[in-house]
């Protein structure tokens, strides 16, 4: 080996961008594991499957994806203020990221709310769907509530995080703070892409 | 520790030494905490070994025995391995070999430290309340909807658990445990990319500090699927939910799926640093670089990547696809040609180098000559038509502790007493590190050798007692005698680590002070003081060289140091 000093590193990167990456990609292999969890379920019980994914509501699925994405621009936006140091736009962004991600969990809340009533996942939830035999669907129902479950989790771990970083930005300092809250906050949303179809247009 | 010495003012004892953001202190708190429930999971060998030895005293009722075992298993696994040989060690080594003062988020590290310590107290709690005795692995159904009845009963089928029972607590404390080295190993990847010392390229990292982090990726993409599989068996012992009850449509092979995709990577979490402190102590003591530094490491970064596609070589005998288990049987014995390079690798350094045979050195070499049996003996259990037949028997357990204790006692002592002089700044007795080391060694081969035989005759892993009453095709000669002779010998290195423990007390307090680098090794630690003052270095090192420079045919002084100019 040459003896002379080598300058290789990967110090370019800052240590914040470094660790929500790793982050990422830690939640990512959790996420996979539900994902891969159900898919058996429903390759196990295809038919079942399909016919009870017709009772998930689309329109709300799909109302959440509006939801989700459009907080997704809005905290783009944020950092995109916070590069420029328009400090006032920059809170109000963060703000409505923080609205929608309510708004998500105030929709997802009425989805559930019936088919909790029901008793979808814990007891039969014949009550619900009526004619099938209760039970291999049973575990449509548990990871439908698992996934969605584990996501909402999420979001509002989301919602405090980007609070949080509010709290530490607000006066202009540790603005690059902005970014790794919108990293966190895409995964989030990129999970939903992921859910929205499996459980809600797949029929 | 000085705080004073780097300008920093004067901490409080809770601060220093409790809630410390200072990586050694950290890495003090996880040794010790590893070190006692290495104790506490041995004293739960001692009572089923005993019981084994003689089953007609009864010692243990049935399910104290399952306890005890699965207990056993998974306070060495999550509590002991885990943290000595990842946590310690990555917390000691990583900013003082790479040259800078503490890790990337100090106090990340202290909140995984004490995560970690919550699961261990979580973890005892239920042993305290009669532990889980449906085995290490958590199978369901054993392990979702059957109730443990409390004092020795039966299990009762399809009751839900609650909370408070020791599964349900054994599952929050593995989660929680995950959770905390998560945590931790984020930390330990960001400072090793971020916080190197000036000049030092990823080839001049030393190979444990590889290893280590190889360790930290290969768990945080494997635990994933385990963490999503934990909490779904906490709903069903918790609520009911029966994600793993095939009555209601859930798969209990699918838990398998989930545990095994992270439970064989584990292994090779707890493989990596161990095979980095065997490599570290075998190229200073023989005082030549270590053959092949590079290409060893691409053979672990490939073994890496196979370890994900191994997994279901567990469950040959669950009803997998026999497609799929050829398949997982072509790359279970593909896996083993990276970790024979490794140890080729080893070897050709001792080759013609000037072997010290110090404490460090001899646990090191046990290291090699013990795991090269483990190794041997996971070839027959990963071939599907093997397997099939040693399934179960004490094959498996003598195979599983003939790597396990390789790695985690072998190759932690190894750890211990190469670093022991500068993370405790005392010299120990090599002396009694020697007695140490081949009291352990003859009597852990005593204890695991042996058991093969039984094992390759059918003997069953999970049966308490083989009486004459029982079982009587196996309570005759040679195995009755069999299992005394391990049992006298697990006593026998059990006494030999409470020696190790005083030995070691007693240099913490009367030892002589250690100098700065007393095995003449090249990489940066040994330029901090022993043990190094908070902040580490008195100036932060420039790297000029990779860690292996010894016996340079050009110099007069065997080794050449990292941050020597010229």
């Amino acid at each position: 080996m040459s003896s002379e000093a080598r300058t290789m590193t990967f110090s370019e990167v800052p240590k914040g961008r470094l660790i929500i990456w790793l982050v990422v990609a830690g939640e990512m292999v959790i996420f996979g594991g539900g994902i891969v969890a159900y898919l058996l379920y429903r390759l196990n019980h295809i038919e079942i499957f399909d016919y009870l994914a017709r009772f998930t509501s689309t329109w709300m699925g799909a109302l959440n994806t509006v939801v989700l994405l459009t907080s997704s621009f809005f905290i783009v936006k944020a950092h995109d203020y916070a590069a420029r140091k328009e400090l006032k736009k920059m809170r109000n962004a963060m703000f409505v990221t923080i609205g929608l991600g309510g708004v998500f969990l105030v929709v997802k809340t009425i989805e559930w709310v019936p088919k909790i009533k029901a008793g979808l996942g814990l007891n039969d939830g014949s009550a619900f769907w009526g004619k099938v035999s209760a039970a291999p669907g049973h575990t449509f129902w548990l990871s439908y509530f698992f996934l969605t479950g584990m996501h909402g989790a999420h979001v509002i771990l989301g919602m405090i995080t980007i609070f949080i970083v509010w709290l530490s930005v607000r006066k202009g300092q540790n603005l690059h703070r902005v970014e790794m809250a919108g990293i966190y906050w895409h995964f989030v949303d990129l999970v939903w892409i992921f859910l929205f179809p499996l459980f809600y247009l797949s029929r | 520790m000085s705080a004073a010495a780097h300008g920093h003012h004067d901490l409080g004892f809770f601060k220093k030494y409790m809630f410390s953001t200072d990586h050694k202190v950290i890495g003090m708190q996880y040794l010790i905490t590893g070190i006692i429930m290495a104790f506490l999971g041995g004293y739960l060998a001692v009572k089923f070994r005993s019981q084994l030895a003689f089953p007609e005293l009864a010692l243990l009722s049935g399910s104290e025995y399952n306890s005890s075992v699965t207990m056993h298993g998974l306070i060495m696994v999550f509590w002991v391995a885990m943290p000595i040989l990842v946590a310690a060690f990555g917390n000691f080594l990583i900013p003082t070999m790479i040259g800078c003062d503490d890790m990337a988020y100090p106090t990340l590290n202290m909140i995984s430290y004490w995560l970690f310590l919550v699961s261990a107290f979580v973890a005892i709690a239920s042993l305290l309340i009669g532990g889980y005795g449906g085995a290490w692995t958590l199978y369901p159904p054993l392990s979702a909807n059957m109730a443990e009845a409390s004092g020795g009963g039966a299990y009762v089928i399809g009751k839900v658990p609650g909370l408070f029972s020791g599964g349900s607590l054994i599952i929050t404390a593995v989660a929680l445990e995950i959770i905390a080295f998560l945590i931790g190993g984020l930390n330990f990847l960001v400072t090793t990319i971020n916080m190197r010392a000036p000049g030092m390229s990823i080839w001049d990292l030393p190979f444990v500090v590889w290893m280590i982090d190889l360790a930290v990726v290969v768990f945080m993409f494997s635990v994933g699927p385990l963490v999503a599989g934990a909490i779904m068996l906490l709903f069903d012992r918790t609520l009911g939910t029966g994600f793993f009850d095939p009555n209601r449509g859930g798969d209990p092979i699918l838990f398998q799926h989930l545990f095994w995709f992270f439970g064989h990577p584990e292994v090779y979490v707890v493989l990596f640093p161990s095979m980095g402190f065997v490599g570290e102590a075998i190229t200073t003591f023989s005082r030549k670089p270590l053959f092949g530094f590079k290409k060893v490491i691409w053979a672990a970064i490939v073994a890496s990547i196979l370890s994900f596609i191994v997994w279901a070589h567990h469950q040959f005998i669950a009803g997998i696809d026999p497609h799929a288990a050829v398949f997982f049987t072509i790359f279970t014995v593909l896996i083993s040609v990276p970790f024979a390079a490794m140890m080729f690798s080893f070897i050709a350094t001792l080759w013609k180098g000037s072997i010290e045979l110090t404490s460090a050195m001899l646990w090191a070499l046990g290291f090699i000559i013990t795991f090269l049996f483990g190794g041997v003996t996971g070839i027959y259990l990963g071939t599907l038509t093997s397997d099939v037949v040693f399934h179960d028997t004490y094959f498996v357990v003598a195979h599983f502790h003939y790597t396990f204790v390789p790695i985690t006692i072998f190759g932690g002592m190894t750890a211990i007493y190469f670093w022991f002089p500068k993370f405790v700044g005392k010299n120990f007795s090599e002396f009694w590190g020697k007695v140490h080391f081949w009291i352990s060694f003859i009597s852990f081969n005593a204890i695991f050798l042996p058991m093969f035989i039984p094992g390759t005759a059918g003997q069953h892993r999970r049966i308490a007692g083989y009486t004459e009453a029982t079982f009587p095709a196996m309570a005759v000669e040679p195995y009755a005698t069999i299992r005394i002779i391990s049992t006298v010998a697990f006593w026998v290195l059990f006494i030999a680590q409470v020696i190790w423990i005083i030995h070691m007390i007693v240099k913490f307090y009367t030892g002589e002070k250690a100098v700065k680098n007393p095995w003449k090794a090249n990489t940066l630690e040994w330029t901090c003081d022993s043990p190094p003052p908070h902040g580490n270095f008195a100036t932060y090192p420039t790297v000029y060289r990779g860690p292996y420079e010894y016996s340079v045919p050009s110099r007069d002084s065997d080794y050449w140091p990292q941050d020597e100019k010229g």
